[in-house]
């Protein structure tokens, strides 16, 4: 499957990029969030939550999505 | 059934006194309301470790804080008695001093103002996808933190 991850703020910083796009065969959001730890060795240091189709979801939802996004700490206002 | 997609809450750059003033003026002809109630955040210059903030740079996932900003909206008008609200934030560079959010809800009432505006800006610092770089006078930097 085909998915597109977005990065922002201090993750972006990490990832060298805003977005990207996978072929993965992960099933979970923990699976993919496994590989992107392996791609990205200082990811596991950082805070963030991820979205999937921009809703906020755990790290054992089923991955159907086709947009990930991981996001740092909000900060707005 | 029409699905309404959420409006840009998103300004380039800082908010201006002008842009306030003028969102007021438009209010003049809605005669029901009896109470506006305004929030505006300022880029505060704070001092770290002895090095001070001269701009907070923001970014968003943009189609996933609207959908948040209509979300609050949705659930603001559900609890309160208000007339209108608007909610505008910055994306971009903003210098200590400017503005960055500028909430502005409307009631015949003002109790209903008062509690609005509570709601609304602390669910935005809680809820929406914004991120801010707070920018030091050395050009370094560090992500700020919501608490």
């Amino acid at each position: 499957m085909l998915i597109t991850i977005k990065y922002f703020g201090q993750i972006a910083e990490v990832t060298q990029k805003n977005e990207e796009q996978i072929e993965t065969s992960a099933s979970h959001i923990s699976e993919l969030l496994d590989a992107l730890n392996q791609k990205y060795k200082e990811l596991k240091n950082k805070d963030f939550q991820i979205a999937q189709n921009q809703e906020l979801v755990a790290t054992e939802t089923k991955l159907s999505g086709a947009e990930i996004a991981l996001l740092p700490p909000f900060s707005g206002g | 059934m029409t699905i309404k997609k959420p409006k840009n809450v998103f300004i380039e750059g800082p908010i201006s006194s002008d842009f306030i003033g003028n969102s007021i003026y438009k209010h003049q002809t809605k005669t029901s309301i009896g109470a506006h109630n305004i929030f505006l955040g300022q880029v505060r210059s704070d001092d770290i470790d002895g090095k001070k903030v001269a701009a907070i740079e923001y970014t968003a996932y943009e189609d996933m804080a609207n959908q948040t900003f209509h979300n609050i909206r949705e659930a603001a008008f559900e609890k309160f008695d208000l007339t209108c609200m608007h909610i505008y934030h910055s994306l971009g560079v903003v210098k200590a001093g400017e503005i960055c959010l500028f909430v502005f809800v409307s009631s015949p009432r003002r109790k209903a103002v008062f509690e609005a505006l509570e709601f609304i800006v602390e669910a935005i610092k809680a809820d929406a996808p914004v991120f801010g770089k707070e920018i030091f006078e050395d050009a370094s930097h560090q992500w700020k933190v919501n608490n």
